[in-house]
């Protein structure tokens, strides 16, 4: 090839790569309007359940059973809200605030002693070295794959046997034990934090115990909040564990309050509307709080499986 | 002299062993809750209830040995194998609808864009909300006469159907709420996936003159294979024990039609307290889930991609 053989080449070469970056540019505005309708679509069919009891919530009686439905209730009737509050009862007061309070507790107290146990375990499979390592580490991951409902009765008959049947410690202890999802997750996280950081601090003297409250810890914050978020989520929406163990109305959770409205109140779809957002209020703060960790932590999970 | 470095010796190995068992002992005490846990709330009340379920127990007398009879009664009795067969309608209707809903949500966040991440959040908040909340909203939904979804179906003129109290509806419609609760999390793995895939795959085939289609079917599904793999068996796992949308939406009915193993394991242990069937019946969900994992991991090699 001679040289202007070649100059000539590479001349149509670059006319031909000038002219697929303005084609690839106009697709990608055509795709990126695809894409953003495409979006906005799912996005509608995602939320218009929330939107649905959103309305709902706000909406008269008499709007409640019209046909087409109404979908913007105007007015707004805020006073669904009291009104659901006020028929949420145990005996003849609200028990609402009770219930919320309840909901709270087991949430945090569980969720305190599942982030502890599962952040140790977390770190001694992922730095300390001990033999049986591998083999216990195969067999907490292998407690996946049992159902609840295998372990759900001898469970049951533990717990009542240390006689805190109708107590709230049958729902907050069991979490202390950590959990194979969480030890996993935060595992994979500690496991990139860089050794030189462990090793400077082996150099000035400190110990395993140092090392895991003065350097994971605070380093695996994101993975824990995200275990964090699970947990309290778990605890906060569990139906099964109360519905099981609390015998007393008044022990009951915002969860099981909730299915027993719907016993009492069949067709005030407003009530139980309004009293559905209520209920779900506190996990959406949690949520949108904690929400950038949350994502990341289970594509972590994800992706080294 | 030489009884002087011996002596150092065997006292330096001393303590070398001595350092060793420290920091094992050590790592076993980060360990005591979660060991304490896989032992006591694992271990334990999967063979005790592997043995009540040979056994009468109902939960107040002491049990009595019986044999194999509870699983007898179980093979002999249509309303078991009609809630195996409900059980495993509701996973063939929900993992499909989940995982293709959740792939196509993937697919559509995984964008450089403004706002994706608006949406990703978007998407995923079905994940956080309560079953039982979310129940209640789809009961209100399926409302026959005044619900949303059959407003619509009004519109493009079907009838719509009873959806909960239909039998012929009524595992649809909580197969359907399942799958669209859940879709946001595999959503979230999928998108992991994606972000594993090498951009240059996609540029070659690009130069090859691949299109969009082409370059899903033979790059994006190859590579995604084994995140979809992943996927099928812990949905699948889920799908299984489904529970608080029947607790709170049919109960099992109506006529049994949305009946499911883990919602009648609960009914036997905990309203009749039959724990000697309940325990039978929660080893046969074992069996069934154990049995359709393995036949997964037999059959992945089929067409799990691997790097």
């Amino acid at each position: 090839m001679t040289l202007a053989q070649e100059q000539a080449a590479i001349g149509s070469r670059t006319a031909v790569v000038r002219h697929g970056i303005r084609a690839k540019r106009a697709r990608t505005a055509v795709s990126n309007a695809l894409i953003y309708t495409g979006m906005l679509i799912v996005a509608a069919i995602m939320i218009v359940p929330f939107l649905w009891m959103l309305s709902s919530s706000l909406k008269p009686l008499g709007d409640i059973f019209l046909f087409p439905p109404s979908i913007f209730p105007w007015p707004p009737e805020w006073g669904n809200y009291s009104d659901a509050v006020q028929a949420m009862r145990c005996g003849d007061q609200s028990c609402f605030v009770l219930f919320m309070f309840n909901s709270f507790k087991v949430s945090i107290l569980g969720d305190i002693g599942a982030l502890i146990a599962v952040a140790m375990a977390a770190f001694a499979f992922a730095r300390l070295q001990f033999p049986g390592r591998n083999i216990l580490f195969m067999l907490l991951i292998a407690t996946m794959m049992i159902p609840t409902q295998v372990t759900l009765i001898p469970v049951f008959l533990m717990i009542q046997w240390l006689g805190w049947n109708n107590s709230h410690a049958a729902l907050i202890v069991p979490n202390w034990f950590g959990g194979a999802f969480g030890t996993f997750l935060v595992r994979q996280f500690f496991m990139t934090i860089p050794d030189e950081l462990e090793d400077a601090a082996k150099i000035d003297g400190a110990g395993p115990f140092t090392i895991f409250w003065k350097i994971f810890v605070p380093l695996g914050l994101p993975a824990l909040a995200t275990v964090g978020v699970f947990v309290f989520m778990n605890l906060w929406n569990d139906l099964q564990g109360p519905v099981i163990y609390l015998s007393d109305i008044e022990k009951m959770t915002v969860t099981v309050g909730l299915t027993m409205f719907r016993g009492q109140y069949r067709t005030d779809w407003h009530l139980l509307m309004a009293g559905s957002v209520l209920s779900i209020l506190p996990i959406l703060a949690v949520y949108v709080i904690a929400q950038k960790y949350f994502v990341q932590g289970i594509a972590l999970t994800g992706v080294k499986g | 002299m030489g009884n002087g470095i011996a002596s150092g010796a065997t006292g330096a190995g001393r303590s070398a062993r001595y350092r060793q068992w420290r920091s094992w002992g050590i790592a076993y005490l980060f360990l005591v809750p979660t060991l304490l846990g896989i032992v006591l709330l694992q271990v334990v009340p999967v063979l005790r209830s592997a043995y009540f379920s040979f056994t009468d127990f109902n939960g107040v007398q002491p049990p009595n040995w019986v044999g194999l009879e509870n699983y007898a009664n179980l093979g002999n009795s249509p309303l078991f194998w009609k809630v195996l067969r409900n059980t495993v309608y509701y996973t063939i209707g929900f993992v499909p609808l989940n995982i293709v809903l959740a792939l196509f949500l993937a697919l559509l966040v995984n964008q450089a864009l403004r706002g994706v991440t608006f949406f990703r959040a978007l998407y995923f908040l079905p994940v956080i909300t309560s079953l039982v909340a979310i129940s209640l909203v789809w009961a209100w939904l399926y409302q026959p006469q005044f619900g949303l979804i059959n407003y619509f179906l009004s519109v493009v003129k079907i009838p719509g159907p009873g959806w909960l109290s239909s039998t012929e509806w009524s595992m649809p419609a909580l197969f359907i709420m399942g799958a669209w609760r859940q879709a946001g999390f595999n959503m979230v793995i999928f998108l992991a996936g994606l972000k594993g895939i090498s951009q240059e795959l996609y540029e070659a085939a690009t130069v090859d003159g691949a299109g969009w289609f082409r370059r899903f079917v033979h790059i994006t599904l190859p590579m995604l294979s084994p995140t979809m793999f992943f996927v099928t068996v812990v949905s699948v796992i889920g799908s299984f024990q489904v529970f608080e949308q029947t607790y709170v939406l049919t109960q099992g009915g109506p006529a049994y039609s949305t009946l499911t193993l883990s919602f009648w394991i609960y009914q036997n242990a905990f309203e009749w307290f039959n724990m000697g069937k309940a325990s039978a019946l929660a080893y046969s969900l074992f069996v069934v889930v154990m049995l359709v994992t393995l036949v997964q991991f037999a059959g992945q090699r089929k067409w799990v991609f691997y790097r």
